[in-house]
């Protein structure tokens, strides 16, 4: 593979539920160890492109090639064997494994003994084993959870479970590791030390997805941000300019773009955002 | 695996201990007893097969005494003169095959009927799939009922008799053996062919779990989309794991027509299915030590009761009142009620026992 090509490369992506178009003709392409940001007011089909990405939903329309292959319809196991790891928006841990064994899981992909291997558990067996472990012991320590490697993965705290969802899916070795809203739900500290870990997952050489409700976050991070808007890809470029996008103002705010620069809480108030998580008007106000 | 010198002689301790459990049931409860005990042998085999299918990868399977079944019936069409009557011409003595002949091939073909039963419930969960294998243990049953004709197959409900004993290496395991001057009855022989094949088979499911395929099935329990986003190909592990709880069904099945010389769909029955599940529910699903408990208790049990309530009830009220098959139904569904309510994960629940031996583990405030 060489590097001036896209790592994903998105051709006019539809997908219909029903009646429903959730996405429509999204085209979009991400590059080898950048952080691509994917934004959007509610509904606006973030979460649907996503699942598309990871083989969840299989695209009406449309095609996307990844790391120089063309998929069509694929299984999700079959994305994340070609290098897509994947993270949830509502969590979505083993909880009723431990921390160390929901990482260990995630190294299924790469590993490869059978019934036969279990059975007669021989050498090339025991060190692919061993092998497992250890590595899912760095990964726990590299994603910073301090607790015991045996704690059930219900019991660490909500901070912690976002980060070991990110430990599982770095253990199947991604390519692409694409995360679904990382900082819902986290404090200020937490949010600080997750930005952290991205810098230091991207410069390892992982390109990164992002959703992000986290408008602060995605700008200070992404390398370049996607908007999308009722299901339609309606900006695209560096964080910068895509804040002063007429367009994505008018889709967060709802407002004609110089009305914002006056009155802005009003017409937040009366935009398709009330009731928002607050951090999502601030939108140019970062 | 290193054993320190204290776990090495209780391990002897144990099977010391286990060698001796056919002389001592003999000598303290009667023949009959040692019967009891090796049909507890085959129910603990029998449970700890669905506990993979059940326990590791969280299928609820409502049919898995078909597989049990199918083995039996394989073991009986194999190994006895009646496939003379359907096939005179063929087979003049009926098939006398090896009982290591048999065994994986009857292991083999329950497998068959596993992945046959896994393929079409693959999207269903829950109470969908439970259904659906419900319904799967009735076709096998109603199968084997009625396959007498038009090419009399099974011998439909009178069943399939005559069926050769087990015989290893010429050892003959129906009549009386005398090995070192020890005089060993045939229940007896069978409870230590019984004791070596649960031993494998324990040995064999604690392998499996503790594996990169057991893992695999245990995310697919916990969360199967997860599962499949992490790479884990859930369609073909699934079929694995109804292949494999159905071989060892299968297996436990020939052993069991070996044993009784005698199948009949009776056998086979969903109240059959459901006392195996009620094994691994009730000693803990997915934990080894609880599945051999539960299998334990649900099997010699109701024997206890029977040999109990009737005298106790002579004694107290000079005749029977209640008959132990309807006490024992009554007991049984309290016993599962008060399970239900206070400790639903089982009597040995899979991860306390793991919490309890790890010292580093936070402990749970709830």
């Amino acid at each position: 593979m060489t590097n001036t090509a896209h790592l994903l490369q998105l051709s006019s992506i539809g997908k219909q539920f029903g009646g429903l178009s959730a996405l429509s003709d999204v085209s979009l392409h991400i590059q080898h160890r950048e952080i691509y940001g994917l934004i959007g007011p509610n509904g606006a089909g973030k979460t649907t492109l996503f699942n598309v990405i990871t083989g969840l939903y299989q695209p009406s329309a449309g095609e996307f090639q990844f790391d120089g292959k063309s998929y069509q319809t694929c299984k999700p196991h079959v994305l994340a064997k070609a290098g897509i790891a994947r993270t949830f928006q509502n969590i979505r841990l083993f909880a009723n494994l431990t921390a160390l064994e929901n990482v260990m899981i995630g190294r299924h992909v790469r590993t490869r003994a059978g019934v036969f291997g279990a059975l007669l558990h021989d050498r090339t067996t025991r060190n692919e084993e061993r092998a497992i472990t250890e590595r899912a012991r760095e990964l726990l320590y590299y994603v910073g959870i301090e607790k015991p490697a045996r704690t059930l993965a219900k019991h660490l705290s909500y901070g912690e479970q976002r980060r070991l969802e990110i430990a599982r899916a770095l253990a199947t070795d991604p390519l692409l590791l694409a995360l679904d809203e990382p900082a819902a739900g986290m404090n200020a500290t937490e949010t600080a030390s997750l930005k952290t870990l991205l810098q230091t997952i991207r410069n390892s050489g992982i390109t990164v997805l992002l959703i992000e409700h986290d408008v602060k976050l995605i700008m200070g991070l992404c390398d370049r941000v996607a908007v999308l808007d009722y299901g339609k890809k309606i900006a695209e470029g560096v964080p910068e300019e895509v804040r002063k996008d007429p367009a994505v103002i008018a889709a967060y705010l709802g407002a004609e773009p110089e009305a914002h620069t006056s009155g802005f809480a009003p017409l937040a108030s009366l935009s398709p955002l009330a009731g928002e998580d607050p951090g999502e008007r601030v939108v140019d106000n970062v | 695996m290193k054993l320190n010198s204290k776990s090495k002689s209780l391990l002897v301790a144990l099977a010391i201990g286990l060698l001796l459990i056919p002389f001592v049931t003999d000598t303290l409860l009667g023949r009959g007893w040692v019967r009891i005990v090796d049909f507890a042998m085959l129910y603990i085999m029998l449970a700890l097969g669905l506990n993979i299918v059940v326990g590791f990868a969280g299928l609820l399977d409502l049919g898995y005494i078909a597989f049990f079944g199918v083995g039996a019936y394989c073991y009986a069409l194999a190994g006895s003169p009646h496939l003379a009557l359907a096939f005179p011409m063929i087979f003049p003595n009926g098939v006398h095959l090896s009982f290591w002949v048999i065994l994986p091939l009857a292991a083999l073909l329950a497998g068959g009927f596993g992945v046959l039963l896994g393929a079409p419930t693959l999207r269903l969960r829950g109470d969908y799939l439970a259904i659906v294998t419900l319904g799967f243990g009735e076709i096998i049953r109603i199968f084997l009922n009625n396959l007498n004709a038009p090419v009399n197959l099974t011998n439909g409900p009178q069943g399939i008799s005559r069926i050769d004993p087990v015989s290893l290496a010429d050892v003959r395991l129906s009549v009386t053996q005398e090995i070192f001057g020890i005089s060993l009855p045939s229940v007896h022989l069978y409870f230590y062919l019984f004791l070596a094949f649960t031993v494998l088979v324990i040995f064999a499911s604690q392998r499996l779990e503790k594996s990169r395929i057991g893992r695999a099935w245990m995310a697919i329990r916990e969360d199967e989309v997860a599962a499949s986003a992490m790479g884990i190909n859930t369609r073909n592990l699934k079929l694995l794991a109804f292949a494999m709880g159905a071989m060892f069904g299968g297996a436990s099945g020939a052993l069991f027509a070996g044993f009784q010389g005698f199948v009949s769909p009776e056998s086979f029955s969903l109240m059959e299915s459901i006392m195996v599940l009620c094994m691994v529910v009730l000693g803990g699903m997915g934990n080894i030590a609880g599945v051999i408990l539960g299998g334990v208790l649900l099997a010699v049990l109701p024997e206890v009761l029977r040999h109990s309530v009737v005298p106790l009830q002579q004694a107290l009220f000079g005749k029977m009142i209640v008959d132990p098959e309807s006490l024992r139904m009554l007991l049984f569904g309290g016993a599962l009620i008060v399970m239900m309510l206070y400790r639903p994960a089982g009597l040995l629940p899979s991860r306390v026992r793991r919490r309890e031996l790890d010292t580093d583990e936070v402990v749970e405030t709830v």
